[in-house]
């Protein structure tokens, strides 16, 4: 109904599952020649021998495989593409250096049980982007250990358990707002504690006296996102602190919206004690369909010498070494060391911004905040307090027609889009979390307005066509009830079995 | 929606049907509606021993779970196998084909203390719901 | 700045259009006292070409032309250039989660096919669309376990990689799971009399590597069946997934813990990897992590979708069965191409390749005086030696001639003093190995 400008259709390629294109025989990769005596597999192997390979496993010649996934990947949408106005995720542009460095011998090629003294270059981007991330955050230590954000997450409650632990008592509950994302309630209960939820005032932000109460002598820790999942800078934060340090809990917080933050303030100014990084959101390492990503935790004084191992010390002479002798240490969190391959993407990141990355987190906020002036009126806005770097709105005017966040985020699909978050925070029912993050130029932000106003009057006047959506897709809505009813995991063709 | 006048309700949309000393449990049509489809039910084994107002179990939608209250305490004697392959069942027929478990019931005292039709559809008439 | 979309133009329309004067008045709510005043200390801004000069410089600094004898849970094997092609793709790596079906098709049925191949690899029946690691995909499926079992004690191999027992013990650490560890007997296999004097119906789990940390194959068919027998399950953890191309799979274990770095993926200094867990359909609603799985929307096209979400932490929040979220998806999904273009027979080629390789280098290096084989047991391409010297200082002597030498296993096993652990794949060349052979003929001769 809506006229869409920014995307139309196009013939794309079918592609069946690669072990339906397989063929005995075939082959894409030829070995070099092997250069010592073979050996005999069943002699050396005795009854540990697997005779004729992996049963099932494809065989495609070359250019069948890299057309196979070729086309798998034209289905999909894409950063490069466009916008994906994802709350709390900063889906930003992937900087393509990044992954140059990445993959450079001499970098990737490195085993992480190489001696020390071959390894300083990698010990070297280690502790520049300690420092960075410690200049960033105003924090005093720094673990770039944890593979993502939720064992960041657990890494920090874990740091905080070893402390009070040390002081003679764990304490028994980790207090987590109802509006927290849900890696947080459950790595509380991974670290041991028992999770206690904390009310939403009606402006959305934590209410303060209720918290007060709700913090005794057996609370560890609260677990804060700020600026909150709606976007909304917690005013009171360095009170919030006050309140958990009298009783000698710490203030956790998960730094998925630190794209709000950076250049800005540092949550080590405003009473933050520990905190987890996702470098997939902020520091625009790549999504990659689902990971990886990294989650490095920065911490004050008080809980460095509980840190996982290994430690990145610096020895006499400036020499860096990788330090694992730390009796305090809550133990390694993860074989070898960090996803050192996103830590260098995320350095990477970094250093092409320097002392002007403020200037990201400005334009993420300017974004975030037109978006909302051409969005409000049309879209309810329940908590309007003002935005940060991401907006919340509900279906509730919407509902009246029949349509839900989700329909309309389906139709979003059909204008050229990824949807935004549905359905989250739990405190705002039928949720549009809209995060457009400063890779967006005023065009994709103004071609985003319009799909999402066209949407809202279509969803008025013909609340079949979104209901239905979307149209434009390669297969329509999936029957999400048999897949979870009736699950069919993998191909299951004659000759599977191992 | 119906609510069978033989049975008894509970706050957490549990009915139960009472013979003798045997109970049957399921859900109510209003829970199954507001469910949605379901995917998966979670039950106890038989000879389990249930406690009033406790959970026996959980059932999945595609995006959500509930935990499942015992509406009396007693010993499980049966559980519904064919809600593993056609959980579908209770959507279809909440009170009939879609039952959970029967159990011999240990204290039949705890039935009285639960709703009957009429009340049961005034308390969800209460809380706002339509049906 | 080059990834910044705005010209000031634009920049002062959008806020006119706001009705803010400034971009400062958008942070208004932050009270003055937390606001920086002064842009931080940060090096830089780089342009490109500094920015690829700055790594350039450090990989300099790394271990370039050495030949490298190191295997202990990460191994070099060769890569192809269509794997790289494929996850450069910017509709692989630039995309989210594929929780909008409809436009994640491919990651959806990439993940799918990820799936399908685990499992043929692990003779398993379902596995998860990826964890972070070797490491906590053990630890996970340890926690899985007991789940499962509703037991309490868990016993892991001593031969189960060293750090893999470091982060166990730091995830259990604040639960009720006690963690006992079994010995090896002097094969390098476990020791089967102390398995089963702790072996008694409170035990969750028997945890075994296999090829375990001293390079020995350690899993068997009959092993499953003892643990079994104390209604106990088998996890089996693999750290070197190329060993399954001409290794029997682990298929009578109950769970499977794979670390999936061999498919193709760089050793990059610790990460990232891809863990994995595979395990019997009955316990698929116990274990963590993503699934993709197959289904068809209302014109019965066929399409994929992530499903049984209802035990993650997004659904059931404190309840879930992990708190995973991110994973290390685009890794799958390059060892998803590694291994389609290795195919079956390529595989098992490269399996036998490594095989042979080990079987070489073991044969000349167990002809240098002074130089024993450790474990007499089955081996794929790792396995244990006892030097005449401290490995340490064979090592350091090592360097010099631009080699980096096996893995000292004493401080990992107290007991094992001397002892090194040689891994040889199919890029370590025969000369590598003769040179190895000769620099340590020369480290180990007697001073004249």
């Amino acid at each position: 109904m809506g006229k869409i400008r920014k995307a139309s259709t196009h013939v794309n390629q079918n592609e069946g599952l690669i072990f339906e294109k397989s063929s005995p025989g075939k082959r894409a990769f030829d070995l070099p020649q092997l250069d010592v005596p073979a050996v005999d597999p069943q002699k050396a192997l005795g009854v540990h021998y697997r005779a004729g390979g992996v049963g099932g496993f494809p065989e495609v010649s070359e250019i069948e495989a890299l057309r196979h996934f070729t086309r798998l990947s034209t289905w999909n949408y894409a950063i490069d593409l466009g916008m994906y106005p994802l709350g709390s995720c900063t889906m930003k542009y992937n900087p393509r250096v990044n992954e140059l460095v990445a993959r450079l011998d001499g970098i990737a090629t490195e085993h992480p049980l190489q001696p020390e003294d071959l390894s300083k270059g990698c010990l070297r981007i280690l502790r520049l982007l300690e420092t960075c991330l410690l200049e960033i955050t105003g924090m005093d230590a720094i673990t770039l250990q944890p593979a993502a954000g939720a064992q960041g997450e657990l890494t920090g409650l874990l740091l905080i358990r070893a402390y009070l632990q040390s002081q003679g008592n764990a304490r028994s509950k980790v207090l987590v707002p109802d509006s927290a994302h849900g890696t947080n309630p459950a790595t509380a209960v991974m670290s041991g504690y028992l999770v206690e939820n904390v009310k939403s005032d009606s402006d959305g932000q934590i209410d303060v006296e209720r918290l007060t109460e709700q913090v005794t002598d057996d609370v560890a820790a609260l677990m804060i996102t700020n600026p909150s999942t709606l976007g909304i800078f917690e005013q009171r934060i360095s009170e919030i602190a006050e309140i958990l340090h009298t009783r000698g809990a710490f203030l956790y917080m998960d730094g998925a919206n630190m794209n709000a933050l950076a250049g800005v303030t540092r949550p080590g100014d405003f009473g933050v004690d520990v905190m987890h990084l996702n470098l997939h959101k902020t520091f625009s390492t790549p999504h990659g369909g689902g990971g990886p990503g990294a989650g490095p935790v920065a911490m004050k004084k008080i809980l460095e010498p509980f840190r996982p191992v290994p430690v990145l010390v610096e020895k006499e002479e400036g020499e860096l070494a990788l330090d694992e002798a730390r009796p305090r240490s809550i133990g390694r969190v993860k074989a070898f060391s960090g996803n050192f391959g996103v830590l260098v993407r995320a350095l990477a990141y970094i250093l092409a911004y320097g002392p002007g990355i403020r200037q990201a987190t400005e334009d993420a906020v300017l974004n975030a905040n037109y978006i909302r002036k051409h969005l409000e009126g049309i879209f309810e806005l329940r908590y309007s307090l003002p935005s940060m770097h991401e907006v919340v709105f509900s279906d509730a005017l919407q509902k009246q027609k029949g349509i839900n966040t989700m329909d309309i985020a389906k139709r979003l699909i059909d204008y050229g889009f990824h949807p935004y978050t549905t359905a989250f925070p739990l405190i705002v029912p039928g949720a549009l979390m809209i995060e457009p993050t400063e890779s967006e130029s005023k065009e994709e932000c103004d071609l985003f307005i319009e799909a999402m106003r066209a949407i809202a009057q279509e969803a008025a006047l013909v609340p079949e066509l979104v209901k239905q959506a979307p149209h434009s897709t390669r297969i329509g809505r999936l029957d999400e009830v048999a897949a979870a009813r009736k699950p069919v995991l993998r191909w299951k063709g004659s000759d599977s079995s191992a | 929606m119906t609510y069978p006048a033989a049975l008894r309700y509970t706050k957490d949309h549990e009915w139960i049907g009472v013979n003798g000393e045997l109970g049957t449990v399921g859900l109510t049509d209003h829970a199954q509606s507001q469910l949605g489809d379901v995917v998966f039910v979670e039950l106890p084994k038989s000879g389990a021993k249930l406690e009033a107002g406790k959970p026996l179990g959980t059932v999945e939608s595609v995006k959500a779970v509930f935990e499942i209250y015992a509406p009396a305490s007693g010993e499980v004697t049966e559980v519904n196998d064919d809600l593993a392959n056609a959980p579908e069942k209770i959507n279809q027929d909440p009170y009939g084909a879609g039952w959970l478990v029967k159990l011999r019931l240990s204290n039949r005292a705890e039935i009285t203390g639960l709703m009957d039709a009429e009340a049961y559809e005034s308390y969800l008439a209460g809380q706002g719901a339509s049906c | 700045m080059r990834y910044l979309p705005k010209s000031p133009i634009e920049r002062q329309d959008m806020l006119a259009a706001i009705g803010a004067k400034s971009v400062e008045e958008l942070f208004s709510r932050i009270p003055v006292r937390h606001r920086l005043r002064e842009a931080l200390k940060l090096p830089g801004p780089y342009s490109e070409a500094e920015l690829i000069e700055y790594f350039k410089d450090r990989s300099r600094e790394n271990s370039l032309g050495y030949s490298s004898f190191l295997g202990g849970g990460i191994y070099r094997h060769l890569q192809s250039v269509i794997t790289e092609t494929v996850i450069q793709r910017g509709e692989f790596l630039t995309s989210y989660t594929p929780y909008q079906a409809e436009i994640s098709q491919g990651t959806l049925q990439a993940i799918f096919e990820f799936q399908t191949l685990m499992c043929q690899l692990t003779g398993q029946e379902v596995a998860n669309a990826s964890m972070w690691d070797g490491s906590t995909a053990t630890t996970e499926a340890v926690l899985m376990a007991e789940r499962v079992t509703k037991r309490q004690r868990v016993l892991v191999a001593y031969s189960l990689h060293p750090q893999y027992r470091d982060v166990l013990r730091t995830y259990v650490r604040n639960s009720q799971l006690q963690v006992e560890e079994i010995g090896f007997g002097g094969d390098g296999r476990i020791d089967l009399e102390a398995l089963e004097a702790s072996l008694r119906e409170d035990v969750a789990a028997l945890v075994v590597q296999s090829p375990n940390f001293l390079g020995v194959i350690d899993y068997s068919p009959e092993l499953a069946e003892r643990v079994h027998r104390a209604g106990a399950l088998l996890v089996v953890a693999v750290s070197e997934g190329v060993s399954l191309g001409v290794v029997r799979a682990p298929a009578d274990a109950d769970i499977v813990a794979l670390e999936g770095q061999s498919f193709g993926l760089a050793p990059s200094y610790g990460g990232p990897y891809v863990g994995v867990i595979a395990t019997r359909e009955e316990f698929v609603r116990q274990m963590p992590g993503r699934l993709a799985g197959q289904t068809a929307d209302a014109q019965g096209r066929r399409g994929f979708v992530l499903t049984l979400a209802t035990r993650e932490q997004h659904i059931r929040r404190e309840k879930a069965t992990s708190n995973i979220c991110t994973n290390q998806a685009l890794c799958a999904l390059a060892a998803t191409v590694h291994l389609t273009l290795l195919g079956k027979e390529g595989l098992r080629e490269l399996a036998e390749q490594n095989l042979s390789k080990a079987h070489f280098a073991l044969g000349e290096l167990t002809k240098i005086p002074g130089i024993r084989r450790a474990f007499d047991a089955p081996f794929f391409n790792e396995f244990a030696i006892v030097l005449p010297q401290p490995v340490e200082t064979v090592n350091r002597r090592l360097l010099t001639h631009k080699i980096i030498g096996p893995l000292a296993l004493e401080s990992s096993y107290p007991t094992l003093g001397r002892h090194a652990l040689v891994c040889v794949t199919e890029i370590t060349s025969r000369k590598q190995i003769e040179e190895l052979i000769s620099a340590l003929r020369t480290v180990l001769a007697p001073d004249p």
